[in-house]
């Protein structure tokens, strides 16, 4: 049964198809293992196995971000006000997954409304780290990247907003996949920030980003009107070495306020990269420093008109007992959302206020514009860039809930990247300790290329995962 | 406006009247978790016809926003609309310079129970989202209409036109054509105009009238007790007459405007641009104009057949269809056809355009007086047929024989020598007492005309006639 376990998902799906491993038991001990989660990463796990799959992701079972809906499966994005919300339908990319033979597994743990980065905001409790239970596994995405680093889904969907999928996997030593904007459906997706959300595959390898993410992308989804067609099929990676590629590092993200555990492990991948044979040179971002500020304007701001939907009237918590419309508006929003979400939702209302639109939503959206700007002209010379996924490794739970700002930094190397819309990618490059001591903790490395350049990141990724041949195992003692 | 469309602005759900409640949704006009919207391109394609009608400008590209509210009619929050960046600007009908033309979509509805159907004193309301997610165009004129009446013929002209194109059923009562009208009087002489009030969603075109009329007072009565008129959106009452305050500009929300990044901006290509010329009907004010030039129609009678297309078509379907004279055949048409048919389609009664053609001909031939022809319009209006079979199995035909006349008003004129007596010297109305009898006589077959010249020759009264 470990055995079973051990198998990476796409090595798990060969089996299944070759007739060596039987899709069911596969199933089932998944579905064991995910309902004796300790670490609070699944809100629900399947009680039945699908009917055998003959799609051609075997019937390796999948487990998803809360967010995504799932027909009559509780859907609640973390949050108290969707409690025990069943939707009656399933989000595009779930049911192409299903299709394809990626049966729903459980649903994760995430922030609520996915604001956050350590996945305390959620109304279900916080998820544990499977490498150290008492610190954060990242966010929003913890339920999905502990998930699968602790062995208890082969493989995991996430959503990434401003690092929501490559923080966490930076923090549980496992591979994350931000995509192109567009390229992946967010039909069904309980939104946040809508021209910034974005589906992505969580797992133990890049063998397993390209197989899951490969059936998430394709035809354009015409309930998405901002999805579009992906170029060409995604392959599996078989890259050995980087010869011939050009890497930057832009100072502005590898610089102040990164641990040095992870500045260490993170220099000593460039130096590995440049031993693959790439050119590895310093470039800027003169922007990027600015990226964080413009995007708590227009995250919130958009958050603030996509949640004004739960209103008590149709679905999900209503307050009992209000005189009047607006107390019944009011008191359902105050029981029903937690402290970040509200947080955000007034700044962005007051971002969008007549008055301040253009000085705060305006000006952030001229921002967003000067900061892609910047890696279009550096894609002009380089074809990726290098940086730590977070700054930090994964922090002790409570150690940031106090402090917004400080759980904010957390995403100052990946928010750059959400803002222009470009794919980016974070595998685990090593182990660091934290600064205040302790035991070893994975540290992420964060490569982010053109619009539509996922083949070409994840051959490279691939290369350097072989060359980095970071070990993941440490974490799936946990469960 | 309601756009005419299969489905609805954002969704494939149908769009149809008095289906029960809440069963045209799907979760998009719900406003469900994860939905996102998807632009309807057949009302594109109807934004794109209305402006080209009304002369604008097409944007070649334009954005939706999102107007963000709470109420309950409004599933998400907020109203998918256009703010900055509309489908269509400027242009101008008849006169009235177009501002604007935008697409968005219309919430759900309300329904109050436990009372009397409004919201004081209701025990709750529930919600039908039937409605919600129509798609809506918004047209605004620039302030060019100066009088209730003016601002009345503009709107049936607008809703004409609106009608020609099929982009919409423009029909007031139902909902599917709503006014709001913007009031600010303004000094003799001066060209500045006086804070403006709102009137909202007037549902007729009398109520329109009259409630702009009553405005004006309201805001006269303002101005020339010294008072300023308040920045108001107001609400007409027509059956009482009363205007009552909705809300001050104070109250006013702020929507917090932003583009609605679930869409991408509308681009106009060269093909929906085609596609939308290629599909432009003649519209009203054109069709009016040729009817005046090429058939000679006096001015109104041209614009009431020109407006309203259901009479322009009739008409022209039954000048096609026979010889009939385009002015005598257009009288007819718009005066006693339209007394019988009403605001209904003519071409809904039992009637044929061609019948209408023969009956005018017949008439303009003589073959049967204005009464006789009166009276074969009612039955083809009820049960349809042929004409000359009408007038042959009713015995209506004029008396063309003179002879077989002549006798009956030789004999009435015997009947009553008193009233003859009188017509010969020089008392005009007294033939009336001559006429009468003949008619009935005659089942009035005879053509008054000629009843009169042979009483007027039997009383040795020719030549001096006048």
């Amino acid at each position: 049964m470990n055995d079973i376990l051990e198998l990476s998902a796409a090595a798990a799906a060969k089996a299944v198809l070759a007739g060596d491993l039987d899709g069911g038991e596969l199933f089932d001990a998944y579905r064991a293992r995910a309902g004796a989660d300790e670490l609070n990463a699944f809100l629900w796990v399947a009680e039945d196995g699908p009917p055998a799959s003959s799609g051609p992701l075997g019937g390796v079972p999948l487990a998803v971000k809360d967010l995504f809906c799932t027909e009559g499966v509780p859907s609640q994005s973390g949050s108290r006000i969707l409690e025990g919300y069943l939707p009656p339908y399933s989000a595009t990319v779930v049911r192409r997954l299903a299709a394809a033979g990626a049966p729903l597994l459980g649903k994760t743990n995430q922030d609520e409304f996915a604001m956050g980065s350590s996945t305390e905001n959620s109304a279900f409790g916080p998820t544990l780290n499977p490498w150290d239970r008492t610190r954060v596994p990242g966010g929003s995405s913890g339920g999905s990247a502990a998930a699968v680093a602790a062995r208890l889904a082969p493989w995991a969907l996430g959503t990434d907003t401003g690092g929501s999928i490559r923080q966490p996997a930076a923090l549980c030593g496992i591979v994350g996949l931000k995509p192109t904007y567009g390229a992946v459906s967010r039909y069904g997706m309980i939104a946040f920030a809508s021209s910034l959300d974005q589906a992505g595959p969580l797992t133990r390898d890049v063998t397993d980003a390209a197989l899951l993410y490969g059936w998430m992308v394709g035809d354009r989804d015409p309930c998405d009107s901002t999805s579009l067609q992906f170029p060409g099929p995604i392959e599996l990676p078989a890259r050995s070495d980087l010869r011939g590629l050009a890497i930057g590092v832009p100072a502005e993200l590898t610089g102040e306020g990164v641990e040095p555990g992870v500045l260490a492990a993170f220099e000593a991948t460039l130096e590995l990269i440049a031993g693959l044979g790439a050119r590895v040179e310093r470039c800027e971002l003169p922007h990027a420093p600015h990226a964080l500020a413009a995007y708590y304007v227009l995250a919130p701001a958009e958050a603030s008109s996509n949640l004004a939907r739960f209103d008590g009237v149709r679905y999900g918590y209503r307050a009992s007992g209000a005189d009047d419309l607006i107390e019944m508006y009011t008191r359902t929003r105050h029981d029903g959302f937690g402290a970040e979400v509200k947080r955000r939702i007034m700044l962005g209302t007051y971002a969008l206020s007549s008055g301040y639109y253009d000085a705060y939503y305006g000006r952030a959206q001229r921002v967003r514009t000067k900061i892609a700007e910047d890696f279009a002209t550096v894609f002009e010379r380089f074809d990726f860039i290098a940086t730590p996924t977070a700054p930090g490794v994964a922090f002790e739970l409570g150690a940031k809930t106090a402090d917004p700002l400080a759980m904010y930094l957390n995403d100052f190397c990946t928010v750059p990247m959400s803002l222009a819309g470009i794919p980016a990618i974070s595998i685990p490059c090593g182990l660091a300790r934290p600064p205040g001591g302790g035991p070893e903790l994975p540290v992420g490395f964060q490569l982010a290329g053109p619009a539509f350049s996922e083949n070409a990141l994840l051959g490279a990724a691939f290369a350097l995962e072989q060359a980095l041949a970071f070990d993941g195992r440490a974490a799936a003692g946990a469960g | 406006m309601q756009l005419a469309t299969a489905t609805k602005m954002f969704c494939g759900c149908r769009l149809m009247f008095g289906a029960p409640p809440n069963t045209l949704t799907c979760p998009v006009c719900l406003g469900l978790p994860g939905a996102l919207p998807a632009v309807n391109a057949r009302a594109i394609h109807f934004g794109l016809m209305i402006g080209l009608a009304l002369g604008c400008e097409l944007a070649p590209r334009s954005i939706f926003h999102r107007k963000n509210y709470f109420y309950p009619d409004l599933p998400k929050g907020y109203q998918i609309s256009q703010y900055d960046e509309p489908l269509c600007r400027g242009g101008e009908l008849a006169g009235v310079r177009i501002h604007r033309v935008h697409l968005e979509e219309d919430a759900a509805k309300l329904i109050h129970l436990g009372s009397s159907g409004r919201i004081h004193g209701s025990e709750h309301s529930v919600v039908d989202f039937n409605r919600g997610g129509t798609p809506l165009v918004e047209i605004v004129t620039e302030p060019d209409l100066h009088s209730p009446a003016q601002a009345r013929e503009w709107l049936e002209l607008l809703r004409a036109t609106l009608r020609a194109l099929g982009v919409s059923d423009v029909n007031m009562e139902e909902g599917s054509l709503r006014a709001d009208a913007n009031v600010s009087l303004r000094p003799a002489g001066s060209d500045r105009l006086g804070i403006k009030t709102e009137l909202k969603n007037m549902n007729s075109f009398r109520y329109l009238e009259r409630g702009v009329a009553a405005e004006i007072e309201r805001q006269r009565g303002i101005i020339e007790a010294g008072d300023e008129v308040a920045a108001e959106t107001l609400h007409f009452d027509p059956g009482s007459g009363e205007i009552t305050s909705l809300r001050s500009k104070e109250e006013a929300q702020d929507y917090r405007y932003f583009p609605e990044p679930d869409l991408v901006p509308i681009a106009t290509t060269a093909e929906m641009l085609s596609g939308a010329r290629a599909a432009m009907p003649e519209l009203p004010a054109a069709r009016a104009e040729r009817f005046e030039r090429e058939l000679g129609l006096g001015g109104e009678r041209a614009r009431q057949l020109g407006f309203r297309a259901e009479l322009g078509d009739f008409f022209e379907r039954a000048l096609a269809a026979g010889d009939a004279e385009p002015v005598a055949l257009a009288n007819w048409v718009g005066g006693e056809l339209v007394a019988r048919t009403g605001d209904g389609d003519p071409a809904e009664s039992e009637i044929e355009p061609a019948a209408l053609a023969a009956l005018v001909t017949l008439l303009a031939n003589g073959r049967l007086s204005v009464t006789a022809a009166r009276e074969v319009l009612d039955v083809l209006v009820a049960a349809g047929g042929d004409p000359e079979q009408i007038v042959a199995e009713r015995g209506l035909g004029a008396l063309d024989d003179t002879a077989g006349l002549a006798e009956i008003v030789a004999a009435v004129i015997a009947a009553d020598p008193a009233a003859a007596e009188q017509v010969r010297s020089g008392n005009q109305k007294a033939i009336g007492a001559l006429v009468g009898p003949i008619m009935r006589e005659t089942r009035g077959r005879a053509d008054g005309a000629e009843v009169t010249r042979l009483i007027r020759s039997a009383l040795g009264l020719d030549g001096d006639a006048g």
